[in-house]
């Protein structure tokens, strides 16, 4: 089973998003972006004790999926969804205190950026720096929701590049075969560090990879942040009906380096330009605008809430104290510092047979036999085209397994001339179960053989 | 009582543990109908059925990381490594992920990574490692090492119950070559208690695993000898149990140290380091090793044999030992 990539339906869902929840969109991306931008200033005052990455452009992204989540989902963000974790309740201080390494951060300390989590109330599992690490973690945190009957989805991002990792296929890999809830965001932010997308990958759509999954995989305007909102809600709705796990492509853009030490000078400045005439921001303000959402001062409220707030928290942070150093040496371990309790919500006799089965079932079409992949997508340019045509003896070691091509209703395609009908291309089909090693295989190509010769031979008379 | 190899000690520790416990799921390759690929999981699958007892794809990485998942909504998840050689493809999300879930975001991983380990089965060298010390230098894991039927059962159930992630070992020569009897019911083995196997007065050999056995043989040659020696079986390697190890040094003054594992870098250099940090005075001879050489596991039966260390090289060892 595959499905096509997707684009999602542009806002179709949106609509159903009342007023106070588009300022709740707008209100989370612009604290989002105004958070990072005190940062790059503290950053330049010393006052971030190591790097800094933004989102710049891209908070549409975190704040678009984020926000298709209930309180229950959990999630995983990334270096670059601050907006995430705005949106799943965690507050300014939390990323100022982060980044300044200070006593009163959600690590105390331990760690910086957006490296933080929280099991109990928000839901949310702290990334490491090594990407693509989080999708199998979410695969389980997924499946172990379903086993405990708790109905809820994992969502987790992961970049262009990050998408090129062995943990991204396995994580997805797992996933899908066990039908996981797991929403699993490709952020295609267009460069990878310096190395652009196209270098990393030879596909356009990084969608497409649901394909090899058997998921389905959609596509998203990431600039456009009900867009965004329509696609997560969509496969969030998916999954949460038992059919995930959905692979999301957002496309959108890194408008600063990949940290601040990074001047991309390596971004074509016509790319910049591009992107910046599509800002997430302007377009939703826009939007309200066009919509008289938000008219009457209700924005200009939001606007104001945002700069108290900030000044508040960054003032929080600022005056908090660095951590004893003592605290470098507590916490390798729990040692009953944490009980492991799990929230049930399906009977524990259910988990158990007779109530859970113990069929052993695995429903494979044809017990796995090849089939002529005649109702995919014919690739531009195919394998089988370069094949010299088919020789006297491929055409026998295809006969007794060749089923004629599947008719096609109507019209026959316009195929490219070069191009043979992949479905009989013998050449690249050897009957299930023979080989070389087949005794009535090299048979049949001895038969050729000698039938060739006695054609030359006829010939020569 | 009843006596059980190792093997069936495993099998019933895992059995045990989920009976006991719902909250406690498996997750590995072929662990399921097929019941494992050294048939440690036999019968899980038929009495706890597949949503607990979880057969995956060729994914390690994908295994470990969905354990880690799951443990952070109150599961017990016991991740099988088919071979403990595989541990190696999912190095990153046991050393970065796991380990340091709980020191960086106070979030515990009370997770168990199990899988045959150790050579002498002619495994050759993708399957026959001893990747312990990997995971020594790892703050934040407990590595766990038994050689008895006994430890093996009480040392898991310890370690499905424990709040951290624990990696246990077990070595696979030992897997149907030991038989004893063990008591019906529940017991367990605390994590990081060494024990002394034999008490000796002229020697202390420290060992865990296959070795410990071979330590113990080499004891009894050595009695034939008039040299006695005190036999420590570390059990656990993370944490370890410095204080058995240095009060036998006290009174022994003399230390040989024995591991299959490789020899730069094993844990008898941590070991060492220990004893001449803390117990420099007690001793009156250099301390001795006596590990596997320092390459790949090699396959073919002499070569494996020339690797291993075996009761002849820890007895001469102990010889030259006991001449100081």
């Amino acid at each position: 089973m595959s499905h096509p990539v997707q684009p999602s339906p542009t806002r179709s869902l949106a609509h159903s998003l009342t007023n106070d929840q588009h300022l709740d969109l707008y209100y989370y991306m612009q604290l989002n972006r105004q958070l990072e931008e005190r940062m790059v200033r503290l950053f330049r005052q010393n006052k971030i004790v190591g790097g800094l990455y933004s989102s710049l452009g891209q908070e549409a992204v975190s704040v678009g999926t984020a926000y298709a989540l209930e309180p229950r989902d959990w999630l995983a963000p990334m270096i670059r969804n601050i907006g995430a974790l705005l949106v799943k309740g965690f507050k300014p201080r939390d990323i100022f205190t982060q980044h300044m390494g200070k006593y009163t951060s959600p690590t105390q300390g331990k760690d910086g950026t957006s490296h933080f989590g929280d099991l109990k109330q928000r839901h949310v599992v702290s990334p490491t720096s090594m990407l693509g690490d989080l999708i199998p973690v979410m695969a389980g945190v997924a499946m172990g929701g379903r086993y405990l009957g708790q109905k809820i989805v994992a969502m987790t991002w992961i970049g262009d590049g990050g998408s090129s990792t062995g943990a991204f296929h396995e994580g997805l890999n797992l996933a899908a075969s066990q039908k996981a809830p797991l929403v699993v965001v490709v952020e295609n932010n267009q460069w990878a560090y310096s190395t652009p997308v196209a270098r990393q990958v030879p596909i356009r759509d990084l969608a497409n990879r649901a394909q090899a999954y058997g998921i389905r995989g959609l596509t998203a305007d990431g600039n456009d942040v009900l867009a965004v909102y329509s696609a997560a809600k969509e496969a969030v709705d998916e999954c949460r009906s038992g059919r995930g796990p959905v692979l999301l492509e957002v496309k959108t853009m890194r408008m600063r380096g990949h940290a601040q030490h990074d001047p991309a000078e390596y971004v074509p400045p016509a790319m910049l330009d591009y992107w910046k005439a599509r800002d997430p921001i302007a377009l939703f303000e826009n939007y309200l605008t066009e919509n008289n959402i938000g008219e009457t001062g209700r924005k200009a409220e939001i606007d104001a809430r945002i700069e108290q707030e900030l000044d508040s928290d960054q003032d929080f942070a600022e005056q908090s104290p660095l951590p004893p150093p003592e605290l470098a040496e507590q916490g390798v371990y729990c040692e009953g510092c944490h009980t492991i309790e799990a929230e049930w919500r399906r009977p524990l006799a259910e988990v158990m047979p007779p109530a859970s089965s113990v069929e052993a079932v695995w429903t494979v079409s044809d017990f796995g036999a090849f089939r002529p992949p005649a109702a995919l997508p014919r690739p531009a340019i195919s394998v089988a085209s370069h094949l010299k045509p088919a020789t006297h003896a491929a055409k026998h070691i295809a006969k007794p397994a060749a089923k004629p091509p599947e008719k096609t209703h109507g019209k026959p395609p316009v195929a490219l001339a070069p191009e043979p009908d992949l479905a009989s291309a013998p050449a690249l089909r050897v009957p299930f179960g023979r080989g070389p090693k087949d005794r009535a295989f090299r048979q049949e190509q001895q038969n050729a053989k000698d039938a060739r010769r006695k054609d030359k031979r006829g010939k020569r008379r | 009582m009843a006596e059980v190899t190792m093997l069936e000690a495993i099998r019933q520790a895992l059995f045990e543990e989920m009976d006991r416990d719902p909250t406690v799921v498996m997750l590995g390759e072929d662990i399921g109908v097929y019941g494992g690929a050294f048939k440690a999981t036999e019968g899980l699958f038929a009495k706890f059925g597949p949503e607990r007892v979880i057969d995956t794809p060729v994914s390690e990485t994908a295994i470990v990381g969905a354990a880690c998942g799951m443990s952070y909504l109150g599961l017990r998840p016991i991740a099988e490594m088919q071979f403990i050689d595989f541990i190696a493809c999912c190095f990153n999300q046991v050393t970065n992920f796991a380990a340091k879930s709980h020191y960086l975001w106070g979030a515990p991983v009370p997770m168990v990574i199990r899988g045959p380990s150790g050579a002498g089965v002619h495994g050759g060298p993708f399957h026959s490692a001893n990747p312990e010390m990997y995971f020594l230098h790892t703050p934040g894991l407990k590595v766990v090492y038994p050689s008895t039927a006994y430890d093996a059962k009480g040392l898991l159930k310890s370690a499905v119950r424990d709040n951290n992630p624990v990696l246990f070992f077990e070595h696979k020569f030992l897997y149907r070559r030991i038989k004893e009897e063990i008591p019906d019911g529940d017991f367990t083995v605390p994590i990081g208690q060494a024990v002394v196997r034999r008490r000796g007065t002229d020697l202390t050999i420290v060992s865990y695993a296959a070795m410990a056995h071979t330590s113990l043989e080499a004891a009894e040659e050595l009695a034939k000898e008039g040299i006695d020696a005190e036999v420590i079986d570390l059990r656990s390697l993370l944490p370890l149990d410095r204080e058995t190890i240095l009060a036998s040094v006290k009174h022994t003054n003399r230390l040989l140290i024995v591991h299959e594992d490789t020899r730069t870098g094993g844990i008898a250099g941590e070991i060492a380091a220990t004893v001449c940090e803390s117990a420099f005075a007690d001793l009156d001879a250099p301390v001795f090793r006596v590990t596997g050489l320092d390459t790949p596991v090699p396959y073919s039966p002499p070569l494996e044999q020339r690797f291993l260390p075996n009761a002849e090289k820890v007895a001469a060892a102990a010889r030259e030992l006991a001449k100081y």
